[in-house]
């Protein structure tokens, strides 16, 4: 497979870390009512979706910098790929 | 039909007419006492001996595709029970024993063969960690015996014993390992359940689930609704996609898992050998091809297909110990879809559902469980409550900290 990496352009994926499901970045409050529940969720239950994606690469071996790529489960092909960092701050994570 | 050497003369003697199929085709009835959903070797198992032990009728196996044409035809046939942990040792000592009782169980020749299975050791640290194991295989009944490094190369004459990276010190050796012919497991317990009045119903894929006031009470299908008072899941590889259909998230992720054949070599492995320093296992077919995998490709997949980066690491890793085997040409490779649970063991439990059951999460360790995992299924979906082998199979174990993570390796499916 191939990673076309927002900044150093297409890249195997050899070179990678796969870390899982991007909803990782939605870490849960520590500090609400249900946050042992909702960290048991959040550590330990996946969507597991046969088809499109939302998945954490590190690229481990080139600039370390995190990916959320979108790829299909079943075809392998990939459709978006951002940098975990902007994700995050779109949805809010951080400043 | 029994079979016996004397059908076998029988038959000769008569043309071979009298052979009659080894299960029926039947077509699915309104309502079952019990339906499995999957007709893998976990699913006929819990099937067989449902109907065997358990004294329950009208059992019915419905299935997607074909009988045996998912993981149980696609794993390397490996069986064993060499496992550390007090949840896991017993229950896969109670499906090693189950093995070697199997065929006369099911009067099938499933080609079980108790060829013995050798961990190789290449630190000390390993030693360490390997005789531990080895205790704890002694405490759960098993056989385990620590061999030295001349032992070994006693049996393995071509190992790479003294490689500058990775020298092999010794190994673990469980003799009543082996392994099975896995396609006749299938055909043995599709057999065994069908003569039972198992209907077995193949091309029959679960499309939802019927539920009234908190219980399931049947399925539809590609082949119309067929009632059930009680339902079992056995669908490693896909159970997050069917257990979606009951909005149920599960601890797992699907990942693909590749295993690879040589062309057919005169016999040189007499037992399974695993390599300890990176991830490679093999044995030899009784076709003569060598059988050996590593590590899953390492992301999501509902592919049953891998990519190429693993086999080079596969073939590496083969490379590290058998040097002689570098000549041997690939014959063929494919790919199984596991589900990969959060501590890579597996779930056989009740769900929030009343009447809907659930048996998945065996990582890459289910074919050499399917014994186990039928029993201990069938004992769940007949008693509604563990069998005693497989009490720590929980769904609860990861909200109560109860995790059973024989590799230590935390909540990440892909290194179990």
């Amino acid at each position: 497979m191939i990673i076309d990496h927002p900044l150093l352009g297409p890249r195997d994926s050899a070179e990678f870390t796969y870390m899982g499901d991007a909803k990782l970045i939605d870490r849960p409050d520590p500090d609400a009512a249900t946050a042992a529940r909702d960290f048991y969720d959040y550590a330990y239950l996946r969507d597991n979706p046969a088809g499109w994606h939302d998945e954490l690469w590190f690229h481990e071996q080139g600039d370390r910098s995190w990916l959320v790529v979108t790829r299909n489960t079943i075809t392998h092909e990939i459709r978006q790929v951002r940098l975990a960092r902007d994700v995050a701050r779109a949805r809010g994570r951080s400043t | 039909m029994r079979y016996s050497g004397f059908q076998v003369i029988k038959q000769a003697l008569t043309g071979h007419k009298g052979w009659t199929p080894a299960w029926r085709d039947p077509e699915p009835q309104s309502h079952y006492d019990i339906i499995i959903i999957g007709g893998g070797g976990h699913g006929l198992a819990t099937a067989y001996y449902l109907a065997k032990e358990y004294g329950q009728k009208r059992i019915a196996v419905l299935e997607k595709g074909w009988i045996g044409g998912g993981n149980v035809g696609r794993n390397t046939t490996i069986i064993r029970s060499n496992y550390l942990l007090d949840g896991n040792e017993p229950f896969y000592e109670f499906s090693l024993k189950l093995w070697e009782g199997l065929e006369q169980d099911f009067n099938y020749n499933a080609m079980i063969s108790q060829r013995g299975i050798l961990n190789l050791i290449h630190s000390d640290a390993q030693r360490d960690a390997f005789i531990r194991r080895g205790n704890a295989m002694l405490l759960g009944g098993a056989d385990a015996e620590m061999l030295t490094t001349a032992q070994i190369k006693a049996r393995y004459p071509y190992l790479n014993t003294k490689d500058a990276r990775f020298p092999i010190k010794g190994g673990l050796a469980q003799h009543r390992g082996g392994t099975v012919r896995h396609d006749a497991v299938v055909w043995g317990y599709a057999r065994g359940a069908d003569s039972r009045g198992v209907d077995i119903i193949q091309n029959c894929e679960v499309t939802g689930f019927r539920q009234e006031s908190g219980r399931v009470v049947g399925v539809e299908t590609s082949r119309g609704y067929i009632g059930a008072g009680k339902i079992g899941c056995a669908v490693a590889g896909s159970s997050s996609r069917l257990m979606s259909k009951v909005d149920m998230r599960l601890p797992m992720e699907s990942h693909v898992l590749q295993a690879f054949v040589s062309e057919g070599l005169k016999p040189v492995m007499p037992g399974v050998v695993t390599f300890g320093a990176g991830h490679f296992y093999c044995s030899q077919s009784d076709k003569g091809g060598l059988v050996f995998g590593g590590d899953l490709d390492g992301y999501n997949s509902y592919a049953q297909r891998g990519n190429l980066p693993v086999v080079e690491d596969v073939c590496e890793g083969g490379m590290a110990i058998f040097p002689a085997f570098a000549r041997a040409r690939l014959l063929r490779m494919w790919g199984g879809v596991m589900d990969m649970s959060m501590d890579g063991s597996p779930i056989i439990d009740r769900t929030p559902i009343g009447g809907l059951y659930f048996n998945g999460g065996w990582c890459y360790g289910g074919f050499k469980a399917t014994p186990a995992s039928g029993f201990c299924f069938a004992h769940l979906l007949a008693r509604d409550e563990p069998h005693p082998t497989a009490t720590a199979y929980r769904f609860d174990r990861f909200e109560t900290g109860h995790m059973i993570d024989e590799k230590g390796m935390g909540n990440q499916p892909n290194l179990h």
